[in-house]
């Protein structure tokens, strides 16, 4: 990717983020969150994942985000005065989070990675059927237990969401009896 | 397209490349936009009022033009010049960009819908997938339309488009599996360029499966498109006009915009998957000759399609919203996930696919096709016979 | 030139930031929405270091994180769900007990 993209999409990026957390309004932060997610699938097509660009829009901005979207509108969540720490614990977390930053930025902006530059990708680098057949062979243990884990999630978030008729409902006497 | 930048590129080693090719790129894009996609959209406006018209045993708007074929632009005009009202309650910011978030959703899906075997914005190995993913911003507009508007009509609107529209994204992508595996690619191109001219090498006619699949896509592409019978978000009689109900003027106009510009993005995608795309017969040597020809196939195969979701939204009435969620995940889901591991089986026992299976399936739709005709012959005759002239 | 350790420092500065907002933020909802802004610097990292070392395994665990991710907010958002029909708040500081 040039500089002249990557300098003002990281920026854009980091203004997403920052929306995310900054904003008191819920729906606009999970609007800045899928703005943020969308261009990092930009990055990601540009460090040649292109299935992977795709799958992050569908699962993200197509269904993860869309479910936060409905669950903030279900809620009818508005801004909260009651929604921050206070302060002290702000300034507190902001320190620490700069101090991660740093660290985190520096040892790895200190990382060498070997064949950045010089060497040339492997032949079929990133397209469909490289990643597919390494998840078919090398990791094909780990994809069926995602399987099973989506199920169970699947599963899971239906019992949980559901509506279940508690005992005060099933004694309640039927609707315009009470009158 | 990309060669011709990187060759402009290479003409300008002083302007920084990646900049000149983002600018061509935006150009090729709006001249898309301009020349193709705003005129096929208006002029299916107009072709929808008068299929409905004929349909309805109405006339239809006939006084903009010969025909009244110049009706789109009457109407775009008048709303581009209207008022744009911002109503005092809604949330601004996201109000003003809902509109544009879902007119990008499907004009980003341009890119990949192949025009003529050269005539392609970009060949992108993820085509397909590509597709599928970028519409999915159209998901995010209509809820942020719905929710900003801070109108109950709306609110409802918005979040009816988002779950029928998140609910057949799945039937959608589990349709187009059994295409991919038969042309073993996910680019449209290639996709294209794994069947031939003639119908009986269609996909749709690879296997029974297929075919089964080639009905489920349209079902579920017009419930993406929240089309009759599934278009609840905007349910006239129950919701005003659903997430669009306090738009007006051209952000309203906006909207229809998308909704009939993803009427053909519906009809390309069923000519490119399952009937051949643009694929002619080698009838000539000229390149140019051939990409016209090659062009007009394509348009005509997906504009067939567009009438029928037009005759569709004329027939059908609206369905209730449990029983688009029961069709979805009870019946369509199931269907195509069967549709995907029936092809794959077929795949085993016929590597190379099989003619007499080809051509048996397209007798049979074509016996379907006459009995049908046959049908409506009969109806229109004894119509008549009854004495209501001119149907 | 942009290398692969600019994506990398890129990555860190979004997980900090979602760290902020995990630490600073009282609703349950957008402490998610936080936690997925973290998961998503921990993928940039990955498809970044795949490329630089031109090892598709980045790209593999990519898509597991994603997976993982979906499933977790499902059930997570269905947990607030609940929760929020038993107490009628998302903040976590008025969830504090440990059964009601």
């Amino acid at each position: 990717m040039s500089p002249y993209l990557f300098y003002p999409l990281a920026c854009l990026t980091i203004a997403g983020a920052l929306g995310v957390v900054l904003n008191n309004n819920p729906v606009r932060s999970a609007l800045s969150l899928v703005a943020t997610l969308f261009l990092l699938a930009v990055y990601y097509i540009a460090l040649q994942a292109h299935l992977v660009a795709a799958l992050q829009i569908i699962v993200y901005a197509g269904a993860v985000m869309v479910l936060f979207l409905f669950v903030i509108t279900l809620l009818n969540l508005s801004p909260d005065p009651a929604d921050r720490t206070s302060p002290l614990f702000g300034a507190a977390a902001l320190g620490s989070a700069l101090l991660l930053a740093v660290v985190l930025g520096r040892a790895l902006w200190a990382t060498t990675l070997p064949g950045a530059a010089n060497t040339p990708l492997p032949e079929g680098f990133g397209t469909t059927v490289v990643l597919a057949r390494q998840l078919f062979s090398e990791y094909l243990v780990a994809f069926e237990l995602t399987s099973i884990l989506l199920l169970v999630a699947v599963v899971g978030a239906v019992v949980l969401a559901k509506r279940d008729p508690s005992p005060a409902d099933m004694d309640a006497p039927a609707p315009g009896r009470e009158a | 397209m990309l060669e011709f930048l990187n060759g402009l590129a290479a003409a300008n080693p002083e302007v920084p490349g990646v900049l000149l090719r983002v600018a061509g790129m935006l150009a090729f894009g709006a001249l898309v936009v301009f020349v193709f996609i705003l005129p096929v959209a208006g002029i299916t406006s107009w072709v929808e009022r008068r299929v409905w018209a004929r349909i309805q045993s109405r006339i239809g708007p006939n006084r903009v033009g010969p025909g009244g074929f110049l009706q789109w632009l009457a109407d775009g005009l008048k709303n581009l010049l209207k008022e744009d009202v911002i109503p005092q309650a809604v949330d601004e910011p996201l109000f003003r960009i809902a509109p544009y978030l879902v007119v990008a959703g499907f004009v980003a899906a341009f890119v990949a819908i192949p025009f003529g075997g050269s005539l392609i914005i970009a060949d992108l190995n993820i085509g397909i997938l590509y597709i599928t993913a970028i519409t999915s911003l159209v998901v995010v507009g209509i809820l942020m339309a719905g929710w900003s508007s801070n109108n109950k009509w709306s609110m409802l609107g918005g979040i009816r488009s988002a779950t029928q529209i998140i609910s057949y994204e799945i039937p959608l992508g589990l349709t187009i599996f059994p295409v991919v595996l038969v042309s073993g690619t996910l680019s449209t191109q290639g996709i294209t360029a794994a069947q031939g001219w003639a119908p009986h090498t269609w996909h749709m006619f690879h296997n029974p499966f297929l075919l089964v699949s080639f009905l489920l896509f349209f079902v579920c592409a017009l419930a993406e498109g929240n089309r009759t019978p599934f278009d609840l978000p905007e349910a006239e009689s129950e919701l005003v006009a659903g997430f669009a109900t306090e738009y007006s003027g051209m952000r309203s106009l906006l909207f229809f915009l998308a909704e009939w510009g993803n009427l053909y993005v519906i009809g390309a995608l069923v000519a490119t998957l399952f009937m051949g795309g643009w694929q002619v017969p080698r009838f000539t040597d000229d390149p140019t000759l051939l990409a016209v020809a090659q062009f007009f196939t394509i348009f005509l195969k997906a504009y067939f399609w567009v009438f029928v979701a037009m005759w569709v939204r004329a027939t059908l009435p609206r369905i209730r919203i449990d029983q688009l969620m029961a069709l979805c995940w009870k019946y369509l889901v199931p269907m195509a996930l069967l549709n995907t591991l029936g092809t794959a089986f077929f795949m085993v026992l016929f590597p190379e696919g099989s003619l007499v299976v080809r051509i048996a399936l397209v007798a049979v739709v074509l016996a379907i096709i006459f009995v049908f005709a046959r049908r409506v012959r009969f109806h229109l005759a004894r119509a008549r016979g009854l004495g209501y002239g001119a149907v | 030139m942009v290398t692969p350790n600019h994506y990398l420092a890129l990555s860190a500065v979004l997980f900090a930031i979602g760290s902020i907002g995990v630490v600073v933020r009282r609703n349950l909802v957008i402490i998610f929405m936080s936690v997925e802004l973290m998961l998503n610097a921990a993928n940039l990292a990955f498809v970044a270091v795949a490329y630089g070392r031109g090892l598709m395994s980045g790209q593999s665990i990519v898509f597991f994180v994603m997976t993982v991710a979906a499933a977790e907010a499902a059930v997570g958002l269905a947990v607030i769900l609940a929760m929020f029909r038993n107490r009628q708040t998302v903040n976590a500081d008025d969830i504090a007990l440990l059964r009601w």
